[in-house]
């Protein structure tokens, strides 16, 4: 059901491109391309609202759309009203344009409330095959079902919510390939910080990231999704995973899963998704697995990552002119001397969540290590679930309690300290070892210095004080 | 989205290059939730100054800029957009703009004419010997008069054609209305719906 030639061999990411072709474009023009799913949320929203109610226009398609708040919300007390007077404008704005325009939400205190890239896949409405945008650049995390998913600005939230479609000339695809075995210790989170690591914040500008390979086929959904996530930390506007039995195996029974006939349908269709034999890309990286150990951030930016076992870099390292220089500026923000070790560096604070890793699983990964610890005295240790539902899916578990045992504070869900919009916030000068996404100069509050780590490293590095790995700890015979 | 063909406004100079969208409108109005009202907001830092010549008594109700080269550049907030709209401006002339500015004005109706930068010297010239006085920017004939002076500007001419007939990108999509109803029809089933609401029970 498409207008162009499917004898081709083609990518995944062609493929589901073609299946949303409204119209073609001719010469320069862009494509016209359908969209399944709009996720919104009360930061990019509210002047989208606006935009329509100003053109007198109806939402299109309140079916394909789904609204809930994440980046403003409060951790803590969230029967109280908001204190901060902005927040709590965006928040009761999304509530009041849901009600008039009549768009589902889920706000602070309902179930499925959470981080609107958890949310997505935790209904099932995320599935192989389709097209899913969302006013936020981390979007790209929907594509770990091979589904195409990617970051709009505001202007296009209200084009979204008019038409259901965006006007897009197409992406220019690139194969991420990651073969071998991971080792113990080793994650999706440190897969994703050595790509990154490797073709730079810039590598992946204007392409499609696609994560092949034996090191990918053997993670869970979550996993791919921490992947998928940080698509736009190497410059993609998406990434995407081939839907395989692990996805099917994911979003079968979830609510907004397909059922009976649809579901057959549905997975015979996607079982046609992975790229072609013979199909080309644009470009190609080819990762190791069998080499990687877990990743840490050093400076300001994804890019400068580098293995845990190593040292600061020097400046010097670095023949690039704007690299070194960028180097010398991140070393200066961080307060850290090149050559030394990492594992020497000691943090003030502990972040467990964002949409990178906030998901039960990670939650487990973390409450795994730390199961029956202390955490180091000094560090502020915060675990923030990705969603209501992550909440009290971990609670079942007794992970919470593994949490607040172990001296860790268990908080309600949403972004927190990913980005600080709430108060949630590092002070200036504190070092902290965080899973989430982005180590930007101040992202975690003014003069913050963020170390981006998997929930493995995360939760060692609670329990000694210095950023650290899992094998650390049993070295130092801390763990039986 | 109105339609533009002539306008004829008071012309305010502005001398500056290099007017990034932190000056246009600076971070602290990003945090609204409109769309509109963004008028006390646009050049908020230089409006302090009461020298600043939007402050000026013969530039009240200006509705033409004309700038220094390299308008626009910086972040890519659409506010800057906005700020200028609800001022009263409906058009910028100026030698160079930011890409992404240029393309975000054209989408909202605001007229981004380039011109070279010896007019702009004419232009600035001619508004000093009489400040306060009106220009008219005529998109079809691509000029701009101002008295007895007429200089040329230049608009690529999708963006022209756009602001001729008043499309916003919404607009212009739903022109083809029809193939997306059609697309709809076809839709697989089995793709994603959030109506009617279900919910998980936890696992
Ligand atoms: S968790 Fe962080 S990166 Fe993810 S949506 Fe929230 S603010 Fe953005």
């Amino acid at each position: 059901m498409t207008t162009t030639d499917t004898a081709r061999p083609r990518t995944l990411a062609e493929k589901v491109w073609d299946n949303h072709l409204v119209v073609e474009g001719e010469g320069d023009e862009p494509d016209l391309i359908y969209i399944d799913l709009h996720l919104v949320h009360e930061v990019t929203s509210p002047q989208a609202f606006d935009g329509l109610r100003s053109e007198g226009r109806p939402l299109r398609r309140l079916d394909l759309t789904i609204a809930t708040e994440d980046h403003n919300t409060p951790t803590l007390d969230i029967d109280k009203p908001i204190a901060d007077l902005t927040s709590r404008t965006q928040i009761e704005t999304l509530r009041r344009n849901a009600a008039e325009f009549g768009v589902r939400i889920h706000s602070l205190g309902d179930a499925e409330q959470g981080i609107v890239h958890v949310v997505g896949p935790q209904l099932g409405l995320t599935m192989p095959g389709i097209t899913v945008v969302c006013g936020d650049s981390h979007t790209s995390t929907h594509g770990a079902f091979g589904a195409m998913a990617f970051g709009i600005g505001t202007s296009e939230v209200e084009h979204v919510m008019a038409t259901q479609t965006l006007p897009l000339k197409p992406f220019k695809t690139m194969a991420i390939n990651v073969d071998g075995a991971l080792k113990p210790g080793v994650t999706a989170k440190d897969i994703i910080l050595a790509v990154i690591a490797k073709i730079g914040t810039g590598g992946g500008q204007g392409y499609v990231l696609e994560y092949r390979g034996s090191a990918i086929r053997s993670l869970s959904m979550e996993g791919r999704m921490t992947i998928c996530n940080m698509s736009i930390e190497a410059g993609a506007r998406a990434g995407m995973v081939a839907p395989d039995e692990t996805t099917f195996a994911y979003l079968e029974g979830r609510p907004h899963a397909p059922k009976g006939q649809d579901w057959e349908d549905a997975v015979a269709y996607w079982r046609t998704l992975p790229t072609d034999e013979g199909a080309t890309f644009d470009a190609e990286v080819f990762i190791d697995a069998d080499t990687l150990e877990p990743f840490v951030t050093w400076g300001t930016n994804p890019g400068q990552g580098v293995s845990l076992s190593d040292v600061v870099p020097s400046p010097e390292d670095y023949t690039d002119p704007n690299e070194r220089a960028a180097a010398e500026r991140a070393l200066e923000y961080m307060d850290l001397v090149p050559g030394t070790k990492l594992k020497d560096v000691p943090v003030d604070a502990v972040f467990m969540g964002s949409c990178t890793n906030s998901r039960i699983e990670d939650l487990r990964a973390f409450a795994s290590i730390i199961q029956g610890q202390k955490k180091a005295d000094g560090v502020r240790v915060m675990v923030v679930p990705g969603s209501a539902r992550v909440r009290l899916e971990a609670e079942a578990e007794g992970i919470d309690k593994i949490v607040t045992d172990f001296g860790a504070e268990w908080r309600f869900a949403g972004c927190s300290m990913c980005l600080g919009m709430n108060p949630d916030q590092l002070a200036p000068g504190e070092r902290c070892a965080s899973t989430s996404n982005r180590n930007f100069e101040g992202r975690q509050g003014k003069g913050g210095r963020t170390h981006l780590v998997s929930p493995l490293v995360a939760a060692a590095t609670a329990i000694r004080g210095t950023l650290s790995s899992p094998s650390d700890l049993q070295t130092a015979g801390e763990v039986a | 989205m109105e339609k533009f063909t002539t306008h004829t406004g008071i012309a305010a100079p502005l001398k500056r290059s290099n007017v990034d969208t932190d000056q246009i409108i600076p971070a602290v109005y990003l945090k609204r939730v409109t769309k509109t009202g963004f008028e006390d907001a646009l050049f908020a830092g230089w409006r302090q100054d009461p020298d600043f010549v939007l402050n000026q008594p013969e530039f009240q109700g200006a509705s033409v800029l004309v700038a220094g080269p390299d308008f626009g550049t910086g972040s890519s907030r659409e506010h800057a957009v906005w700020a200028l709209r609800d001022f009263g401006f409906r058009v910028v002339l100026s030698p160079r703009f930011a890409d992404i500015f240029r393309g975000n004005s054209g989408k909202q109706g605001l007229l981004t004419g380039i011109i070279s930068e010896a007019d702009l010297e004419r232009l600035w010239a001619a508004i000093d010997a009489e400040p306060g006085v009106s220009i008219t920017v005529d998109l079809p004939a691509r000029t701009a008069t101002l008295g007895e002076l007429t200089v040329p500007f230049e608009i690529d001419d999708y963006t022209g054609w756009r602001l001729l007939e008043g499309l916003d990108d919404i607009g212009l999509t739903l022109r083809n209305e029809d193939k997306i109803a059609a697309y709809e029809a076809r839709r697989e089933s089995w793709k994603p719906r959030t109506l009617p609401v279900q919910t998980s029970t936890a696992e």
